[in-house]
């Protein structure tokens, strides 16, 4: 079976066609904390180069990701940290 | 507009600064709502902190309010400004300052 990680790689790659896409499974950061549970994979961090933000706000391009993860969001998935970035930039 | 959609309208624009998280200002429950309550703190502006466990309703309908998944969330002025990430975002950038000057809402940034 996919990991969640791979899940939400898959979603990305078809619907932002990353430049670069990283995605890293922080849930063994969150033992213990609300939203922790067991077998993980509810915490993860997205770092993500997409000509889709180009010109975009950073409100518009978290909601472009959050689009893309709306099914992981309203399940498993408890908290999502987003780095979001046009090619070129920083 | 249903009750909780008025409610929390009517919440967001009856005060210049409202975090909706995890926990309160004085004991967040989550590493994402306190660290927006460090940053509103460093910054000095007056906020109200709204805490969503303690209201099912809340928690679930400021979601549907904003279009936006997750907790916490910054509200400036009755706007939505985004989430932990966009707002330590602009908080280093010195846009999230400026936002509240330019808001009118007085900031006693520590020198």
């Amino acid at each position: 079976m996919p990991t969640m990680a791979d899940r939400i790689a898959g979603k990305l790659t078809a619907g932002l066609a990353p430049e670069h896409l990283q995605v890293i499974d922080e849930s063994h950061q969150h033992h213990g904390h609300a939203g922790w549970r067991e077998g993980g994979e509810t915490h993860f961090r997205v770092e993500i180069v997409s000509p889709a933000f180009a010109g975009k706000s950073r409100l518009e391009r978290h909601r472009l990701v959050n689009a893309a993860l709306a099914e992981e969001l309203a399940g498993r998935v408890h908290a999502l940290a987003i780095v979001a970035r046009a090619p070129g930039e920083g | 507009m249903s009750d909780i959609n008025a409610r929390i309208d009517a919440e967001v624009k009856a005060n210049d600064v409202v975090l909706f998280m995890k926990g309160t200002p004085q004991f967040p429950m989550c590493g994402f709502s306190g660290q927006v309550v460090q940053i509103l703190n460093y910054v000095g502006v007056p906020y109200k902190g709204v805490n969503v466990l303690e209201d099912q309703e809340i928690r679930e309908g400021i979601k549907a309010y904003s279009n936006w998944p997750t907790i916490p969330q910054l509200y400036v002025k009755g706007e939505f400004v985004g989430g932990c990430d966009i707002t330590r975002e602009m908080f280093q950038a010195g846009e999230l300052q400026a936002l509240f000057e330019e808001k009118g809402i007085a900031v006693k940034q520590a020198s």
